[in-house]
């Protein structure tokens, strides 16, 4: 990686660490906070969706495996919150290889990846909906004791650095693989699977790396989730919810661009707050307001994304 | 029929009237005491939600035109509405928003996931929290100082269910032997159905079959095959509005008529919207749950208010009134709009808090929970809602077993 | 495993092919519009939403039977998805299938909390005297609605069955499906046939919308409730082909309706998602290997 390549990120996460500084709102902060676990949902479905060009409408399987083993090893086993968040992200990569290996050794892509995708996080849902060890449909909750040691902190600020860090790290990680053969590869793989393979890549490998990889990432979205609420129940963690938070964010700032999720999510999570101040009144009006913001975001494209233009340029 | 929906311009209006009441009758400038009120109004949750806040309106109003906090100089108590969205984090966001304007309380929440997320990002500002409907035992067995409930939780509500049954059916000279428990596959169903197979037994009925169903349902028929097949004497449901009113509806097309519905935290069997709709699929169902005080006069005057503005009379209302009403009485007794004055005062509410419509004893909080609460048991009796029991509080007798 | 009754499972696996048959009837529209335009319209659902709407405002508010509302929604609806594909999703997509699911999402977004401004949120039913009904068939006994509902929908899938095979709107379906770009150049418009491809799916809809609303309710969300299984179908019959919608829906229906009898309503969903992961990893072209 060059100077060039961290310039952005290094910039972005000074500016970003500096604004608890200014700004000391607990509103700001907890909208912060949220904007960021859902954009760091969104960089785990970018790496698949975005660079790999898979498109899953099911990335609620892995946030939702990862918020519910960080919050199950400590309640259930009183595993340590920081190594419980560590095993938490590693089991959601895991499923996500799982899926991954079942799905792309079918050969499922395009409308049926994203299928199954969905029909797997609902399966999730339905288990942990059903499921004792979970907590069932009354789910589950960590106990509240605010410790920096317990993984809870009373400043909505230190939580807000967590989530930024986190955030950082995943741009890191999407850079280092847009450098690296994976990354190369993986694109090859979007671009023209035959031909990738034809040239000699192992398209199933390079997918699952993907998976296990985008998996891992948006599940330590879920495992945060869980460590800021201290409440999950399988509508949260397995809901339809992030699986469309997680899409839409790359989408909209530039699918298979570093930014992109990061652009979209803070872009549509401030849309949803201003259609919210001007519309709030009348229930439903200010979310039918936002759908309108949307269409209009996908129609006319914002010309200063960059994600976008560069894209644009390099077809 | 015009009861059945009403044109959007109502919600305006009435959103309207909530602004342009609060200034207008005060006599001393007092500053005005800002008051949250959080409900789900958009989502899943919706229609709950707006029962909620008419009734938190409906009693900010009354406080309002009645002088409001007399030992705050008549000061008028300003609504900050947040809108839940149905979920935990849109919760935990309005009670931020909430903090930061300066609220003095927040009331509502209604359903438990979003009481356990508000409640606890309301407990960072030591801001105090009154839950409305949410009864997940977990929500004041925590330990947060700053959470109250008003109403009973899940454990009281479902003892109650199941001793009320108990004598129900005692004093009939026991007709029901065999149960069949439908359920929602949620929170409040799960629950309640364990519970059910737990306890019924030692009560002299046998659960002859558990049958759980997922919100939203698309088809009640099987489950009417299913207690066709059982033919039991009681059926107990325990699910949110739409799912009961397709199985009572589909339990009257197929001609299945046990000896008794005794609901449990019904969604529809305590809504009048049911009733009136259906009628000969609502009568004589019973339903153990929040209900306002039938005895009380300003419950039917409330009634009446609200029916007016061609709404039905659901308990969600006369819950938000009262809680609103709890925390008014609070402010009163802590003479300051100070949150840790008011955390004070109501911990220490007692019998002398009186302006509430909830069929209660004297209120008093323990660990925050009050613990005079207590749901009570209705049926739909003659196209209306009556309680029938506990016997203090009732306007009915119980129809049970059902006539043949 | 309980054992019922020969006239009780009789009875489910009857239950099962009438709902079904609307399953299938919802599912339609959806495998059209996939077949042809090969997106997956997240708008499906709220579209559902806004049929019933329809039929619910036409019964409170004109006295029209939901039977008869057929009559004027369909018309209304085949123009609103008309208008919706051609000046709305066509142009904001620009081609791309990502901005066509961003676009969809947002559609469903705008219909549901439009809903949900106009008529608030609560649960709506019509009243109707037939609702209770029912066709006894020797010890069973099934509800009128869902056979009235059965009967219809059968019919709309032959109806589409001969416009797609018999005119020449419907051979210019099948040629845009095929081959685009090909149906392109022979001069077929096609921008014009992909919204009269939603319009069909829409004015599906509204027939499904006014069979269900007898013996269902309408709310801002009831189209979710079906959109999930209706994806299961399509994916079951194949996805882009009518007679594979509905012999997935009746398939579907008999499922839920025996998995829910012995395994509980709940459960039996699950049956229905692992039907779903299983045909999608063995047999993605669908169970009955139809294609359009």
């Amino acid at each position: 990686m060059t100077a060039r390549d961290l310039l952005p990120i290094a910039v972005f996460a000074a500016v970003a660490a500096l604004l608890p500084v200014f700004v000391t709102s607990g509103t700001w902060l907890n909208f912060a906070v949220f904007t960021l676990i859902v954009t760091l949902a969104a960089q785990g479905w970018n790496i698949l969706g975005g660079y790999g060009g898979q498109y899953s409408f099911g990335h609620a399987a892995f946030f939702g495996t990862a918020a519910y083993a960080t919050a199950l090893l400590q309640v259930r086993f009183g595993v340590n919150p920081y190594l419980a968040f560590a095993l938490g992200v590693m089991a959601a990569g895991l499923v996500g290889w799982i899926i991954g290996l079942l799905s792309f050794r079918s050969g499922l892509r395009g409308s049926y990846f994203a299928l199954v995708t969905l029909a797997f996080a609902e399966v999730f849902r339905v288990l942990a909906n059903a499921s004792a060890f979970t907590g069932g449909a009354a789910g589950i909750l960590i106990p509240l004791d605010v410790r920096p040691g317990n993984f809870q902190f009373a400043s909505r600020a230190i939580f807000y650095w967590v989530a930024l860090a986190l955030v950082v790290a995943a741009l890191l990680i999407t850079r280092t693989l847009e450098r690296a053969r994976l990354g190369a590869h993986l694109v090859a793989v979007r671009e023209n699977e035959d031909a990738a393979r034809a040239l000699g890549v192992d398209a199933l490998a390079v997918k699952l790396s993907a998976i296990a990889l985008s998996a891992a990432i948006t599940g330590a979205a879920g495992a945060l989730y869980a460590q800021y609420f201290l409440y999950l129940d399988s509508n949260i963690a397995y809901g339809t919810w992030i699986s469309v938070e997680a899409l839409l964010g790359p989408i909209v700032g530039g699918a298979g661009t570093a930014f992109g999720p990061v652009i979209g999510g803070i872009l549509l999570h401030s849309l949803g707050e201003l259609a919210r101040k001007l519309l709030g009144s009348v229930p439903g009006l200010d979310l039918a307001l936002f759908g309108v913001l949307l269409i209009l975001v996908v129609r006319f494209p914002p010309r200063d994304i960059p994600g976008l233009l560069r894209r644009r340029a390099r077809r | 029929m015009s009861q059945v929906f009403s044109p959007s311009r109502r919600a305006l209006l009435l959103g309207a009237a909530g602004i342009l009441a609060a200034p207008g009758l005060s006599r001393a400038q007092a500053a005005p005491v800002k008051l949250g009120i959080l409900q789900p109004v958009t989502g899943a949750l919706a229609q709950d939600g707006e029962y909620g806040r008419l009734g938190a309106e409906l009693a900010i109003n009354e406080i309002n035109s009645t002088g409001g906090i007399k030992a705050l100089g008549g000061a008028q108590i300003q609504m900050v509405f947040g809108d839940a969205r149905s979920t935990p984090e849109g919760g935990t966001a309005e009670v931020e928003r909430m903090n930061s304007e300066g609220v003095v309380a927040v009331v509502g929440g209604f359903a438990s996931p979003i009481c356990l997320a508000a409640s606890q990002a309301a407990a960072r500002y030591d801001l105090p929290y009154i839950v409305d409907v949410g009864v997940a035992d977990a929500i004041v067995t925590r330990g947060l100082r700053n959470t109250f409930r008003f109403s009973p939780g899940f454990g009281s509500v479902t003892r109650a269910a199941l001793d009320n049954l108990a004598t129900l059916n005692n004093n009939a000279g026991r007709p029901a032997r065999t149960v069949v428990v439908v359920h929602e596959d949620g929170l409040f169903g799960s629950g309640m159905a364990q519970l059910m197979q737990r306890e019924l037994p030692s009560r002299g009925f046998e659960v002859v079959e558990t049958i759980s169903h997922p919100t939203p349902a698309r088809d009640m028929s099987n489950i009417a095959l299913r207690i066709r097949s059982l033919n039991p004497d009681l059926i107990i449901p325990s699910s949110y509005y739409a799912e009961f009113v397709l199985l009572a509806r589909t339990l009257q097309q197929r001609r299945i008529r046990p000896k008794g519905i005794y609901c449990v935290l019904n969604g529809a069997a305590s809504n009048f919207r049911f009733v009136r709709e259906f009628p000969d699929a609502a009568n004589l169902v019973m339903d153990v749950n929040h209900w306002a005080d039938p005895r009380k006069p300003k419950t039917a005057e409330l009634r009446r208010a609200v029916e007016a503005q061609n709404r039905f009379w659901l308990y969600n209302t006369p819950i938000n009134y009262s809680a609103v009403m709890l925390v008014a009485d609070a402010l009163e007794r802590a003479g300051k709009a100070d949150r840790t004055a008011v955390t004070e005062a109501l911990t220490k509410t007692d019998g002398s808090f009186t302006r509430h419509i909830m069929p209660y004893g004297p209120t008093r909080f323990e660990n925050g929970q009050n613990m005079a609460a207590q749901a009570v048991n209705t049926q739909v009796q003659n196209n209306d809602i009556k309680v029938i029991f506990p016997t203090d509080f009732a306007d009915a007798q119980p129809v049970f077993p059902w006539p043949a | 495993m309980r054992s019922f009754p020969i006239e009780i499972v009789g009875e489910a696996v009857l239950n099962g092919l009438l709902t079904g048959a609307i399953y299938g009837l919802v599912a339609l529209g959806l495998t059209l519009v996939y077949g042809v335009l090969h997106i997956i319209n997240f708008a499906h659902g709220a579209l559902l939403t806004l049929a019933m709407y329809g039929a619910f405002v036409a019964w409170h508010t004109f006295g029209l039977d939901p039977y008869l509302a057929i009559l004027p929604l369909v018309p209304l609806f085949f123009a609103l998805g008309y208008g919706v594909q051609r000046f709305i999703i066509g142009p904001a997509s620009r081609g791309q299938d990502s901005n066509i699911l961003l676009v969809t999402l947002g559609l469903s977004i705008i219909i549901e909390n439009v809903m949900l401004a106009v008529f608030r949120s609560d649960t709506l039913s019509v009243q109707v005297d037939y609702a209770m009904e029912v066709v006894e068939l020797g010890p069973m006994l099934l509800g009128y609605p869902r056979v009235v509902g059965f009967c219809v929908a059968f019919l709309v899938a032959l109806l589409l069955f001969v416009l797609l095979t018999m005119t020449d709107t419907g051979r210019a379906i099948r040629a845009v499906a095929k081959e685009r770009t090909g149906a392109a150049l022979v001069g077929i418009n096609v921008g014009h046939v992909y919204a009269v491809t939603f319009g069909i799916g829409a004015a599906c809809l509204a027939v499904a919308a006014c069979l269900l609303l007898p013996f269902f309710y309408v709310n801002p969300r009831v189209g979710n409730a079906f959109v999930l299984v209706a994806f299961t179908i399509v994916v079951l019959g194949g996805m882009g082909s009518v007679p594979g919608a509905l012999l997935g829906g009746l398939f579907i229906g008999v499922v839920e309706s025996l998995s829910g009898l012995y395994l509980g309503d709940s459960l039996g969903q699950l049956g229905i998602f692992l039907i779903f992961i299983l045909v999608l990893l063995f047999r993605p072209t669908g169970l009955f290997g139809a294609k359009a």
